[in-house]
């Protein structure tokens, strides 16, 4: 790839357009599941056009997310294997969270709070997809019995509002860690942030390993 | 059923607020009396002509049972049990099965969708179809197995009570048409009362077990069983001995939602306060200076690190 003075490459224009198709099937999910998730989140059907609409839109949204994901696992999913080191580095999580890196050991290309994320939405994007589908009831409402879908709108229900939370999680930790947005969005990262918060993977980059 | 009787409201789907609450207005039941029932139809007919439902034609399935099961255009089905008792007898039991218009309606507690379902005073518990999603929870929260949603239009169907007559001071067509008087309609008093008396009369003729179903799991029902075996009401087709809302859906409806969202309204907010707490991470130009030579000079040795 081309480099640019003082900017170390992370995502291909590939890679950040998975990225995002994925991340907006997400929120685009999460708001027409919020609209029949509460009574007080019915007004988000709107934005797909009614409650007839979001209903009918939802599960599709997720149809395509699971081929979205799929392409992103196995993109990034070499890169998150759990190591020793974090354990370590959860370990060491206050010091995270204080802003204190210079106490936590050096991070690859993802650090373990980037791996917790990607394994939560790995689990929980499969299990959405296989309850969704047993109360996906305009095409399948005669697979299952009655008592499973009790079971699956229960489990797809509190798995949604697990991997909401994730996200939150994701976006905070992509906020205020400055310059990571950056990555995501023009596919670079400063060498001064490659430097202070994974510095075993420019180390690697600098080798030309990478 | 279109809503004409906003007044009467007393329990909407998916809303908060409070229902009106200016008139007062007596509980009604319809009370079918299985052990007066010949299994001639009328009913199923009359709900048909009154409602103005056409079922597909369906194939014979070996059953008197005719559609096989309940659809969306079938709100009440005879469904016919031949049960051998010990002694060598042979009973035919014929119940009529449809909505039993819960006290504390399971459809209603699931759907997501405002004013889908509603309660009116009387007791009646209609779906109000211009405002119905088709997710198919009401289906989930029905311990039942009553409301069926269409594939041509998605929508949600059940009996309705006739909720349109009764609102107009008539009984509901299925009442009107039987021809044994196996079928009756008034206020939940007077049906619950004259059950009684049947069922003396019942026990009387050696139905050691007749009772009334009118199961407490869901409130009690406004339509009532009259049965000679009341001591196992599964024996009519699979009746609930003891209806209630499933659990999973207590528990899918209950107060894990509100404790969802605010746990997760919860950690935004936490997010927030660390961000004015501990501010941004941000990267020192010092480690950009760090970060430049590595790349310009080569890895270097890791740092040891504790
Ligand atoms: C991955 C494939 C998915 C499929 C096939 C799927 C399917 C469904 C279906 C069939 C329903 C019932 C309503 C309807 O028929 O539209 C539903 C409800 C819902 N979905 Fe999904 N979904 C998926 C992913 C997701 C994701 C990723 C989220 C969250 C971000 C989500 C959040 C919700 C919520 C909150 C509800 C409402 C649950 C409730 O009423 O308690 N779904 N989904
Ligand atoms: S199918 Fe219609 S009536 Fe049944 S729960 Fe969904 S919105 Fe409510």
């Amino acid at each position: 790839m081309r480099r640019e003075r003082g900017a170390v490459p992370r995502y291909t224009p590939l890679a950040r357009a998975n990225h995002w198709l994925t991340a907006a099937l997400l929120i685009l999910l999460a708001l027409s599941g919020l609209s029949m998730f509460h009574p007080g989140l019915f007004f988000l059907s709107h934005l797909f056009g009614g409650g007839e609409a979001a209903r009918a839109i939802h599960p599709w949204f997720g149809v395509v997310l699971l081929a979205s994901f799929a392409l992103l696992f196995f993109r990034f999913v070499g890169d998150n294997l759990w190591s020793r080191d974090d354990t370590r580095w959860m370990g060491a999580i206050r010091s995270v969270m204080a802003n204190e890196e210079e106490k936590v050991p050096e991070v690859d290309r993802y650090n373990a709070g980037q791996k917790l994320v990607f394994w939560g939405m790995t689990w929980l994007i499969l299990i959405l997809f296989f309850s969704g589908l047993v109360i996906w009831d305009a095409y399948f409402a005669t697979y299952t019995a009655i008592e499973t879908k009790r079971i699956a709108v229960l489990v797809h229900s509190v798995a949604a509002a697990a991997i909401i939370w994730v996200w939150i999680v994701h976006v905070y930790a992509s906020l205020w860690v400055r310059g990571t947005v950056r990555g995501m969005m023009r596919g670079s990262v400063t060498a001064g942030w490659a430097w202070r918060h994974h510095r075993k993977w420019l180390r690697a980059m600098a080798r030309g390993e990478r | 059923m279109a809503n004409e009787q906003s007044l009467d409201i007393v329990r909407r789907s998916a809303s908060t607020g409070d229902p009106p609450d200016i008139r007062k207005e007596q509980q009604v039941a319809k009370l079918i009396d299985v052990s007066r029932c010949i299994g001639c139809k009328a009913c199923q007919a009359a709900c048909m002509e009154w409602n103005n439902l056409r079922p597909e034609m369906e194939h014979f399935e070996g059953s008197y049972d005719n559609p096989a099961d309940l659809n969306p255009a079938t709100w009440t089905l005879m469904r016919f049990t031949e049960y051998e008792p010990e002694d060598g007898h042979l009973e035919w039991l014929i119940r009529k099965d449809g909505c039993m218009h819960c006290a504390d309606p399971g459809c209603l507690k699931a759907c997501p969708a405002p004013g889908a379902i509603v309660q009116y005073r009387n007791g009646i518990v209609d779906f109000i179809s211009e405002a119905c999603i088709g997710c198919g929870y009401c289906v989930k929260g029905c311990p039942f197995n009553i409301p069926r949603v269409s594939k041509v239009d998605h929508k949600s169907y059940k009996c309705s009570l006739c909720s349109d007559r009764v609102s107009a001071g008539l009984e509901p067509a299925c009442v009107k048409a039987c021809p044994t008087g196996a079928i009756l309609f008034g206020t939940k008093e007077d049906m619950t009362q004259w059950a009684g008396e049947r069922v003396e009369d019942l026990k009387s003729r050696g139905y050691a077990h007749a009772g009334l179903y009118d199961p407490q799991g869901v409130g009690g029902t406004h339509v009532m069983y009259v049965l000679h075996h009341a001591d196992r009401p599964s024996l009519y087709a699979g009746l609930p001995d003891k209806p209630k809302i499933d659990p999973l859906v207590q528990a899918w409806k209950g107060v894990f939602k509100p404790v969802a969202l605010a746990a997760l309204a919860a950690t935004a907010v936490a997010g927030f306060v660390h961000w004015v707490v501990r501010g941004p991470n941000e990267v020192q130009p010092e480690d950009e200076a760090a970060g430049r030579k590595m790349l310009d000079d080569g890895p270097g040795k890791p740092e040891a690190k504790q």
